[in-house]
């Protein structure tokens, strides 16, 4: 059964690295990575379920953290081009 | 096991795609997006590969700190890359040759999870660890214990460094922040912009003490 899930995440992987690669907006790519980054999780929570070992739990975890603090510095780069201030500026992106 | 060479083979070939798509894409925050796809899936082959550390460290500096210090670097330039004017047949040459030797040298290197291999032979390292860890450290992993406890200073010393660089990356980078924020006096002021003025102002400040003090 963990097989089947396995396989299924992996598919999703696929369609999710297809529209990375096609997408035309950036939001299609913010989309994906963000979906990638979740199915790792999901993937390797199966994974560990799957082997025995449901000890990678705790670091599908931290990979879920890691993963919203890059979602959130893209989106953040995306809406003010800059890093370092809050500040919005008026760009025509 | 049958699944996981499947998770690994998939993973593998997903890798391909992310690289040849960074090289293809013109759109460089496309690519940074990618590249911060490719960090999340080799640490899951490397979660496959049982190097639960490795994975770690990947995720962490690869998906995390790589992509914000990119995205840094693409705020101070241009976010599409210039078509490029001439032939770079003869870098190709190089670097396919480069990997070919690469490659040939993995041929001596002893399979993957071989038992059999030196470095799991050796009877003071490998094998001590492997049996007198449980009892000397207490730590059910073993590399763990390697990292923390048996090799406990050469990791001080990696950490040290490491932090080092951080800090002087840090330096750098906010020393070029405050120089940047001068110019722009001249556009209507936001509440955030200020705010992070007056904070600006005020770590100058106390820079300024600091200097004064010493």
């Amino acid at each position: 059964m963990f097989s089947a899930i396995i396989i299924a995440l992996l598919v999703s992987m696929a369609l999710a690295i297809t529209r990375a690669l096609l997408g035309p907006t950036i939001y299609d790519r913010i989309l994906s990575v963000n979906s990638i980054g979740t199915k790792t999780v999901l993937l390797m929570a199966a994974y560990g379920f799957a082997t025995g070992r449901p000890d990678f739990l705790d670091i599908a975890l931290v990979y879920a953290l890691i993963n919203f603090i890059g979602t959130i510095a893209i989106l953040k780069f995306f809406e003010y081009h800059d890093l370092g201030s809050g500040a919005y500026q008026e760009d025509d992106y | 096991m049958m699944i996981e060479t499947l998770v690994i083979v998939v993973l593998l070939t997903f890798l391909i795609v992310c690289t040849i798509g960074i090289i293809v894409l013109r759109d460089l925050l496309a690519a940074v997006i990618l590249l911060g796809m490719y960090s999340l899936i080799a640490a899951g082959i490397f979660i496959v590969m049982d190097a639960v550390d490795v994975a770690f460290t990947e995720a962490a500096v690869g998906a995390g700190i790589s992509t914000i210090l990119l995205l840094a670097c693409l705020s101070h330039t241009s976010h599409v890359q210039k078509p490029q004017q001439h032939n770079n047949i003869w870098a190709l040459i190089m670097v396919s040759l480069t990997g070919l030797l690469l490659l040939y040298g993995t041929m001596d290197m002893p399979g993957y999870g071989d038992a059999n291999s030196p470095a799991q032979q050796h009877p003071e390292l490998a094998q001590r660890f492997i049996h007198e860890s449980g009892s000397e450290v207490g730590m059910p992993n073993v590399v763990t214990s390697v990292l923390a406890s048996y090799r406990g200073y050469d990791t001080l010393g990696e950490t040290v460094v490491v932090f080092a660089a951080g800090v002087a990356v840090l330096a750098l980078l906010g020393l070029k922040r405050r120089e940047g924020l001068e110019p722009e006096d001249d556009e209507p002021e936001s509440g955030n912009r200020r705010v992070s003025r007056q904070v600006a102002d005020g770590e100058q400040d106390r820079g300024n003490d600091g200097v004064a003090n010493s």
